[in-house]
């Protein structure tokens, strides 16, 4: 019996080993979000400026170390958190030591737990988690671990931008907060409760609402509730198709004041809001594209544009992301060992494209950058989205948004 | 009261939408035996072709042609799929059914891409028709409730008091006995499925624009689709028409109105529990009527199988 453990041990090493040598010539991520279903467009985009940004960013100028250049594996979750951890499993047994994924906070906690045990049951192969959109809070909070990297601003931080250009509005006095009914919609809620609570306290809250995510074929009841509640403005976190649905609802059904979302642009969004959605849809994010802030984001987008004519660039951090990556795995002089690229990946200053310092906090992975306010307008906008005459135009900024926000995370450091 | 009155309009246009998908299933279901898994991919390819088109055309040449397009191709989908498949059984029927649907999805992917369209409301109809109470009612929501209105009583006028109806209704019920009148059954059902399906497609045409065109809206429609048959009936065209309302109105009103369970469960007789972390139910004490809005159909589909098994319309007991 002994023996056999002996033999199995030793053939699992050597698989480990030929493994390892074999995939060195690639730096395998993971892309593990929804290509099917509801939410797909919004996967399918965030996979093709992945794409560009690994071949733009390192592959095209000869790759990280000796030449490794970045390889991005897609895997179709379904948006679903059980379907994620089969998928994450694949994606570790094909050699992948880098996993990303963005699109719901309830598969990235599914995910980072999932990540957190492997890590620690085999240190042969454990893997980072880059986290390019999943906001939920807790995720850099409670939830936190050291494998754990968050790209995009967290939800809190995005509201309190959010809040902040809401308190300055002084034709808002009441407001409707409506989400997709998970962790993300209520930390939205939460958020915008207390923020202006704090900030404007002369601000009704008239309604607070969830409702499925993914399942709405109708927001009209929604529409109705929010018409007759006589709000002034429309707070809402969704994305994918239920924010199309939910914007386009409100606004035939005769709400003429500002709608402010996390996620009202691209993805076949911008080109379908159209005209109705001038001078209503606002949306808070990480990086600007009109005005284009530097030479180098030009490039960049004309370059994507070269490549993928019908695509838009609406997720700058996805090339934060892998150049932020590519530092790190150059700082390490490794793309194996990932502790020690997390271990330069904590504290890095990077100097985005898309006009903002970027510094990754090693106390939770959260990264502090600057977080803007944009409006979807025709006027002004280089770059359209989704070959529409629309796009969005940055309108305020705040720079490096939320960088003493508190944390309750306690790493443990492997 | 003024938005009762907007809830009323509003979940009969969500219920004549309805109706017009599953008057197309449950006709098909009725004659044939087969539960068509791909009905509401063959709404799907109803708007995007219809986009297609309205680029081109406009959005009346849309609404013209492309249910046509569907109802041949639905038609051709029985002639070479479905007829080769039914010596086999039923089981098989499904599983092409099944296997259809998800093929159409694929081949919607493949063509369109997975975004959203930007397939709109034509501009003649992009207006607030009246408002009540603040509340405006666009031209369009009329517009789908004449179109369906119309198709029903359409429907009603060919199968009831038609030559061509009367036949199919034969052909239900007695198909060889129909078949040895010198009737061409086999043509018949590739009609009818043709037809439903072409349905399907005129739901497609007209909800695009308002429920958004995307490769995911089969799927958002395609299960409640059977539910509604399933309620109403199967076979039945009445059923259908009053499952659909009903479903409908009992999803917008459980959208509109934020009923709380702790204030039915009160209602009938249990007090709050005093505290409700503790509490085993808490997530049903804390459930609000706009969260399980869209599951209450399934709700109902599971009592009317328990208590009347045919469904509210339908005849058949065995």
């Amino acid at each position: 019996m002994k023996k056999f453990t002996k033999l199995g041990a030793v053939s699992a090493l050597s698989l480990i080993i030929g493994a390892s040598s074999a995939f060195a010539e690639t730096i395998k991520v993971a892309f593990i979000d929804p290509l099917s279903g509801p939410f797909a467009s919004t996967g399918a985009n965030g996979l093709k400026q992945f794409e560009f940004a690994a071949d733009y960013m390192v592959n095209d100028k000869g790759g990280l170390l000796d030449g490794a250049e970045i390889e991005i594996i897609a895997f179709d979750n379904k948006t679903s958190p059980k379907e994620s951890l089969i998928q994450l499993q694949v994606a570790i047994d094909q050699g992948a030591r880098y996993v990303t994924q963005g699109n719901g906070s309830a598969v990235a906690l599914a995910l980072t737990e999932a990540i957190d045990k492997h890590n620690r049951r085999n240190p042969d192969s454990r893997v980072l988690f880059l986290n390019y959109a999943a906001v939920d809070p807790a995720l850099t909070n409670e939830q936190c671990n050291f494998w754990h990297f968050r790209f995009d601003a967290n939800s809190d931080m995005k509201m309190d931008a959010l809040t902040d250009v809401i308190a300055a509005n002084e034709d808002v006095k009441k407001v409707y907060i409506i989400g997709q009914d998970y962790s993300f919609g209520k930390a939205v809620s939460d958020a915008a409760n207390s923020m202006l609570k704090a900030k404007r306290p002369d601000i009704e809250v008239v309604g607070d609402e969830l409702h499925p995510i993914g399942k709405v074929k109708d927001f009209t009841p929604y529409s109705r509730k929010i018409i007759a509640s006589g709000a002034d403005a429309v707070i809402s976190g969704n994305w994918g198709a239920d924010m199309l649905g939910l914007g386009k609802s409100v606004i035939e059904n005769g709400f003429t004041g500002p709608i402010y979302t996390y996620y009202a642009a691209g993805s076949g969004m911008t080109a379908a809001f159209g005209e109705t959605g001038k001078g209503i849809i606002r949306l808070v994010s990480e990086g600007v594209v009109n005005p284009s802030p530097s030479p180098e984001a030009t490039a960049y987008y004309d370059a994507f544009l070269a490549k993928y004519p019908d695509a838009n660039i609406d997720q700058t951090r996805i090339s934060n992301t892998i150049g932020m990556l590519a530092a790190a795995i150059t700082e390490a002089g490794t793309a194996d060992d990932v502790v020690a690229v997390a271990g330069a990946l904590e504290n890095m200053e990077y100097d985005s494209i898309w006009g903002s310092k970027l510094v990754m906090r090693p106390d939770d992975h959260q990264l502090i950058q600057n977080i803007n306010v944009s409006a979807h307008t025709n006027e002004g906008v280089k770059y359209t989205f989704d070959s529409s005459d629309y796009g969005v135009v940055k309108e305020s900024t705040v720079e490096m948004a939320s960088a003493d926000i508190a944390t309750s995370c306690k790493m443990k450091r492997p | 009261m003024d938005l009762i009155l907007v809830n009323l309009i509003d979940g009969l246009v969500t219920g004549l939408l309805l109706f017009m998908l599953s008057a197309g299933l449950t006709l098909i279901f009725s004659m044939m035996g087969v539960l068509n898994f791909a009905h509401a991919s063959f709404y799907m390819l109803g708007a995007y072709f219809a986009y297609q088109i309205s680029i081109a055309l406009g959005f009346w040449m849309g609404l013209l042609i492309a249910p046509l397009i569907v109802g041949v191709l639905g038609a051709g989908v029985e002639r070479y799929g479905l007829r080769r498949v039914h010596q086999y059984g039923h089981v098989p029927e499904l599983i092409f059914t099944f296997g259809l649907a998800l093929l159409i999805e694929e081949m919607v992917q493949f063509v369109w891409g997975k975004n959203q369209m930007p397939y709109s409301v034509p501009e003649i109809l992009n207006f607030s028709a009246f408002a009540i109470s603040g509340n405006s009612i666009p031209a369009y929501k009329i517009f789908m409730i004449f179109i369906s209105i119309s198709i029903f009583i359409g429907l009603l006028y060919v199968l009831t008091k038609t030559r061509v109806g009367m036949i199919i209704q034969a052909a239900l019920s007695y198909p060889r006995t129909v078949e040895a009148l010198g009737h061409n059954v086999p043509l018949i059902f590739m009609g009818v499925f043709g037809v439903g399906t072409a349905l399907a497609g005129v739901a497609g045409v007209i909800a695009g624009p308002v429920l958004g065109t995307f490769p995911g809206m089969a799927f958002v429609l395609g299960s409640i689709v059977f539910v509604t048959i399933v309620i109403g009936g199967l076979g039945s065209l009445w059923g259908a028409l009053f499952a659909s309302l009903l479903i409908g109105w009992i999803t917008t009103f459980a959208k509109a109105y934020n009923v709380k369970m702790e204030s039915i469960l009160n209602a009938i007789g249990f007090t709050t529990p005093e505290n409700m972390d503790e509490s085993m139910l808490r997530d049903l004490w804390s459930l609000t009527s706009p969260q399980i809005a869209d599951i209450l159909p399934y709700i109902l589909m599971v009592l009317i199988l328990i208590f009347r098994p045919a469904g509210l319309f339908g005849k058949r007991t065995q």
